[in-house]
C-alpha cells in the first residue's frame, strides 16, 4: 500500500490508528491561481528499490504505485516461495479510475508545442489503464485471469469483488487485486474544482477532509494504491499461508439517477449493501463495522447515513461507521482497496478506525462515527463501501477467519 | 564541447538505461543493449532533439548501432 500516511500498509494502518491526517499543499505543480491548492500525495517515495530508473521513464506514476503495491502485497504474502504454485491459476484485477493523466497532458502539450512527431512511443502503454495488471503479469509470470475494472471512485471495490468471484468460479487459485491512483494533477484538479466538489480549505490542509461535519466543503484528492492477494482458502492452507480475513459478501448496484450526485435517500447504495449481506449470508445485526465511503460532499455523506439507517434500522446505531478518507483523503480508484485492507485490519487489530475533524456533526449525522480517536473493539464482521460517479455502487465484507 | 561519438553514447545511456562501459561503437541498440522497438524510436526522438535535426522514418530504421546513429548525424549537422 501507498498512501498519503505512509508508503506501505504498516504505516498507513499506524497513521490511522493514531489519527493522523496526510494531507498537505500540493507540490507536485505549482497551484497558482486553482481554487484548491491541497491535496494528499505520495511523500518521500524511493522508486528505485522497485524500478529501475529505465523502466519508470515508459510508466506513468499511477503504473509505478500499482506495481509498488502489487510487489509489496506479494512479497508479504510469501506467494513467490511457494515451490507449487501453478502460474497459469494466479490472475490480476487491477485498476485506476483515472489512468496516466500526467503522461497525457504531458504528451499533448509536446504535440502542441513541437508537433506529432514528438508524441512518446511510450504514450499509449505508459497511460492507459489496465497496464497495472498487464505489468505485474508480466513482472511476477502470473498467466491467469488479467483485468482492470474501471468504475470511478469504486474501482478498488469491484476489482477486489470481481477477483473474489473469479477464486469463487473456479478461474484462478490466487488473484493480485486492487486500485491506484495519481491524480493530482494540474488538469484533473481544475477539473474537480470546476464541478465544486473539492474543499477549498486550503489554509488548514489537515482539517479539509471533514466527513459529516457541518462545516465540509468537498472532498480532498489523494494518491496512492492498494493491492490485496485474495486466495482459494484450501489453497492458502495448503501453503500455510497467513490468513488475515476472509471476503465473504460483494454486492453492487447502480443510482441510475445522476451523474455525481446520489438521491438523498442513499438507495442505491442501501441496495449494494442488502447485496453483500446476502452474498454473505448474514443478517444486518452481524455487522460490527462500516468502513464508509465518506468523502465529506454536502450530498454524499447525507446519503449514506441514510442508506446505513435504511440498511440496518436500529442496529444502525448499534454497530460503528467511520471514514478514514477523514485523514487520506480520496483516492479515487484506490480508494477502495486502501479502505479493504484497512478494514481486515480493523478485524485482526480490534481497532475502530477514526473519523477525524468530525467536531460538528450535520443533521441527521447521529451514528457512531468514532470521532476524533480510534477505539478498541471487537469486529467480526467489516462492511467497507465504495460508490462512484455514474452513481456505481460497491460493497465488500469482510470476516475475521476462524479454523 | 563534447564530439558527436560522446553525444550520442550519452543519450543511448540515458535513453536504454545502460552504463557507459557497455556502450562500444559497434553496439547494436537491439542484440547488445537490450532496446525494443518502442525504445528505438524514442532514443531515435531524442538523437532529434540534442542534434536539433529531423531523421526521417525511413532513416531511422537504418539506424541499428551506436556507429550507425554517429555516422548519420555527422553527415547530416
Amino acid at each position: 500500500m501507498l498512501s498519503p500516511l505512509g508508503n506501505d500498509v504498516d504505516s498507513s494502518w499506524q497513521g490511522i490508528c493514531a489519527g493522523r491526517s496526510g494531507i498537505a499543499e500540493i507540490e507536485r505543480f505549482d497551484t497558482t491561481g486553482y481554487n484548491t491548492r491541497i491535496g494528499g500525495g505520495i511523500k518521500n517515495l524511493d522508486i528505485e528499490p522497485y524500478l529501475s530508473t529505465k523502466d519508470a521513464r515508459k510508466l506513468d506514476a499511477f503504473i509505478h504505485y500499482g506495481l509498488i503495491a502489487a510487489q509489496q502485497a506479494v512479497d508479504a504474502s510469501g506467494l513467490e516461495g511457494y515451490e507449487h504454485l501453478d502460474k497459469e491459476r494466479v490472475g490480476v484485477a487491477i485498476g485506476s479510475g483515472i489512468g496516466g493523466l500526467e503522461y497525457i497532458e504531458k504528451n499533448v502539450i509536446t504535440m502542441e508545442k513541437s508537433g506529432p512527431r514528438k508524441v512518446s512511443p511510450f504514450f499509449v502503454p505508459a497511460s492507459v489503464i489496465n497496464m497495472i495488471a498487464g505489468n505485474v503479469a508480466i513482472r511476477f509470470g502470473y498467466q491467469g485471469p488479467n483485468i482492470a475494472i474501471v468504475t470511478a471512485c469504486t474501482t478498488g471495490t469491484h476489482n477486489i469483488g470481481y477477483a473474489a468471484r473469479t477464486i469463487a468460479y473456479g478461474d484462478a487459485d490466487v488473484m493480485l487485486a486492487g486500485g491506484s491512483e495519481m491524480a493530482t494533477t494540474r488538469s484533473s484538479i481544475a477539473a474537480f474544482s470546476a464541478a465544486r466538489a473539492l474543499s477549498t480549505r486550503n489554509d488548514e490542509p489537515e482539517k479539509a477532509s471533514r466527513p459529516w461535519d457541518r462545516g465540509r466543503d468537498g472532498f480532498v484528492l489523494s494518491d496512492g494504491a492498494g493491492v490485496v492477494v485474495l486466495e482459494d482458502l484450501e489453497h492458502a492452507k495448503r501453503r500455510g499461508a497467513t490468513i488475515h480475513g476472509e471476503i465473504t459478501g460483494f454486492g453492487m448496484s447502480d443510482d441510475a439517477f445522476h451523474i455525481t450526485a446520489p438521491p438523498e435517500d442513499g438507495e442505491g447504495a442501501a441496495r449494494s449493501m442488502r447485496n453483500a449481506i446476502r452474498d454473505a449470508g448474514l443478517e444486518p445485526g452481524a455487522v460490527d463495522y462500516i468502513n464508509a465511503h465518506g468523502t465529506s460532499t454536502q450530498v454524499g455523506d447525507v446519503a449514506e447515513v441514510a442508506a446505513v439507517k435504511s440498511v440496518f434500522a436500529e442496529h444502525a446505531y448499534k454497530l460503528s461507521v467511520s471514514s478514514t478518507k477523514s485523514m487520506t483523503g480520496h483516492l479515487l480508484g484506490a480508494a477502495g482497496a486502501i479502505e479493504a485492507i484497512f478494514s481486515v485490519l480493523a478485524i485482526r487489530d480490534g481497532v475502530l478506525p477514526p473519523t477525524i475533524n468530525l467536531e460538528d456533526p450535520d443533521d441527521g449525522c447521529d451514528l457512531d462515527f468514532v470521532p476524533g480517536s480510534s477505539r478498541k473493539a471487537d469486529i467480526r464482521v467489516a462492511l467497507s463501501n465504495s460508490f462512484g460517479f455514474g452513481g456505481t455502487n460497491g460493497t465488500l465484507i469482510f470476516q475475521r477467519y476462524e479454523d | 564541447m563534447s564530439t558527436v561519438e560522446e553525444r550520442v553514447k550519452k543519450i543511448v545511456c540515458e535513453q536504454l538505461g545502460v552504463k557507459e562501459s557497455e556502450v562500444q561503437n559497434t553496439s547494436s541498440f537491439v542484440e547488445d543493449l537490450g532496446a525494443d522497438s518502442l525504445d528505438t524510436v524514442e532514443l531515435v526522438m531524442a538523437l532529434e532533439e540534442e542534434f536539433e535535426t529531423e531523421i526521417p522514418d525511413e532513416e531511422a530504421e537504418k539506424l541499428a548501432s551506436v556507429q550507425d546513429a554517429i555516422d548519420y548525424i555527422v553527415a547530416h549537422t
